[in-house]
């Protein structure tokens, strides 16, 4: 079974956003960057699926100038081999990502694709059904469960709906599956690890398309408008309990 | 081309999603603007009693097969990226739900027609839509329009009010043919959750836990707290996904939708994702650390102490 995972690095939101001068964008200077955590999910489901029925993992990222980083993440955690794709100056929208992804695909060969099923930037939809419409190769996203059929002919995976309601479907492979959740915890790559790969791992490149775009056009970003907002409650612990007692025996809320 | 605004209707057992409400109501405001009119598509087996519940449409495409009769992605993307072509509508509205998200993207790249995806906001400005999209985790809003004046918008649940999408009346229906069938994709079976041990939907008061809980011993004063308020521990997304609480307990998008009297956020951020959850609680009161975070854009009261300080406290005050 030859797995393919797709990733990318997302800001990380315990750091504040800020928007640059044009009013249109992220200021990007000195943002920090993670892993988008749903692309954790898959590499892991990949890993997981890799070690029960064999064959390999193959992470891909774009060359966005940070994915040593990411891909030497990968390599520490178990996969077989790290791709970077194109080269860009910045994360680039998801439909030009799926495009550049589409080409180095078309390289790598591939039983199933998996990547998260969504990140916090994917203003323009989501990057999974995107390659999956490239290739033409079926796609389900939201998913939780992933199965190999017999033959690595076909998977059957869960589908999440809202409610806690799950459609169990099956797809024939190759496919591009979005992931929701790993079956169990993403597992952890000592940043030592990760560091000495940084410098003698190595990883392959694939040219890939850099143009296209979402066909959006930003016209402003800013913080959200969320109205009033809470009002928020000051000093510390035992203060906030006594208003809080307060506020919830106003509104009839406390057990007599 | 037409000026119409499309809007993809979920439905299960008979029954329209409450974002079909939601979208149509919108559609409905929207058509008004440019000119079009509001059609409501579904795809299913058997749906044209489905007409009744969608009087805000001005039409209802229906593409009825049995293939149909469970939803799928690729049967679904098909019979949507046909329909798009065919009709080509200024705007097409799709619910951010696991079902949207497989259809609209894919749809788009068929389509060639761009995606403007966690929409919060929609209008008509100028013969053409504007899209608001709520990106970065609920962090940050981006005004986006489509470069050709045409496109999709997935859109988050409880953006528009469903009341005005809950008009009287039957429309007419016009079948659409089948395109080439697509079962690459399988329909096997529908799990629904088990009876938990509590139903949260049901309860007056919940307590409800996320990431910033830290550790799972910390639950435990978080139940203690819940007991004597009467009321019962929910969580985010990642405290099920731990393992820590059973999913009858997940409250958000893929979780279950709480009207509390009550809803005491601990440690949760507030994703768009759990939002639409918990948005229409009574009294929404948030302790998180982060000033920031968006969980205090609904939320009535907010303190951004430690939770580990705030909760025993509380208990004792309750208690004594």
């Amino acid at each position: 079974m030859e797995l393919a995972v797709l990733l990318k690095q997302v800001p990380d939101l315990a750091e504040e956003l800020e928007i640059d001068a044009s009013g249109t964008d992220l200021e990007r200077e000195w943002m920090t960057l993670v892993t988008n955590e749903f692309d954790d999910y898959a590499l892991e489901e990949a890993l997981q699926l890799r070690d029960e029925a064999g064959g390999s993992v193959t992470c891909l990222a774009l060359d966005t100038g940070s994915a040593d980083e990411l891909l030497a993440t990968c390599l520490a955690k178990g996969a077989d081999r790290a791709i970077k794709v194109g080269s860009f100056e910045r994360q680039p929208d998801s439909h030009t990502a799926a495009r550049a992804f589409a080409t180095a695909l078309g390289r790598v060969p591939h039983d199933l694709v998996l990547t998260g099923v969504q990140a916090i930037d994917d203003l323009d939809g989501q990057v999974g059904p995107l390659v999956a419409a490239e290739l033409d190769l079926p796609h389900v996203s939201v998913v939780t469960h992933i199965a190999i059929g017999p033959g690595g002919r076909a998977a059957t995976v869960n589908q999440e709906y809202a409610g806690g309601v799950v459609a169990e479907l099956e797809v024939d492979l190759p496919a591009v599956l979005g992931v929701q959740t790993s079956r169990v915890t993403p597992r952890y790559a000592p940043v030592s690890r990760v560091r000495q790969l940084m410098k003698t791992a190595e990883m392959g490149h694939v040219e890939a398309p850099t143009d296209g775009g979402s066909g959006l056009v930003v016209e402003a970003m800013a913080l959200p408008q969320t109205g009033a907002g809470a009002e928020m409650l000051g000093g510390g612990a035992d203060a906030v309990a006594d208003r809080l007692v307060a506020i919830l025996r106003e509104r009839g809320l406390l057990k007599a | 081309m037409s000026n119409d605004i499309l809007v993809l209707v979920e439905h299960r057992d008979g029954v329209v999603a409450e974002s079909a409400h939601e979208l149509l109501g919108r559609a409905r405001q929207l058509a008004g603007s440019s000119g079009g009119e509001a059609v409501a598509v579904v795809f299913g087996s058997g749906i044209d009693a489905l007409a009744g519940q969608l009087g805000a449409a001005s039409r209802v495409l229906t593409v009825d097969d049995p293939s149909l009769a469970q939803p799928t992605p690729a049967a679904y993307q098909a019979a949507l990226v046909a329909i798009l072509r065919e009709r080509q509508p200024l705007l097409a509205l799709v619910p951010n739900s696991g079902i949207g998200m497989d259809v609209a993207a894919g749809a788009s790249a068929a389509t060639g027609l761009p995606l403007a995806a966690y929409a919060t906001a929609v209008e008509v400005d100028g013969g053409a839509p504007r899209v608001t999209c709520r990106i970065y985790g609920g962090k940050i809003d981006a005004t986006v329009r489509f470069r050709d004046g045409r496109g999709i918008a997935t859109v988050v649940t409880g953006a528009f009010p469903a009341a005005a999408g809950q008009v009287a009346g039957s429309p007419p229906v016009e079948r659409v043919a089948l395109p080439a069938a697509d079962s690459r994709v399988r329909f096997v079976a529908l799990h629904r959750p088990e009876a938990g041990d509590v139903d949260i939907t049901r309860e007056a008061i919940l307590v409800s836990v996320g990431r910033g809980i830290g550790e799972q011993e910390n639950l435990e004063i978080v139940g203690e707290l819940a007991g004597a308020l009467g009321g019962a521990v929910s969580s985010s997304r990642p405290i099920v996904d731990s393992g820590w609480l059973p999913r009858t307990r997940q409250v958000g998008k893929s979780g279950l939708r709480v009207k509390p009297k009550l809803y005491l956020a601990l440690g949760i951020s507030g994703a768009p994702e759990h939002l639409e959850g918990m948005r229409d609680a009574e009294l929404i009161v948030a302790v998180n650390t982060d000033p920031r975070a968006p969980i205090f854009g609904v939320a009535h009261y907010g303190a951004t102490v430690d939770l580990l300080d705030l909760v025993p406290a509380l208990t004792r005050r309750l208690a004594g």
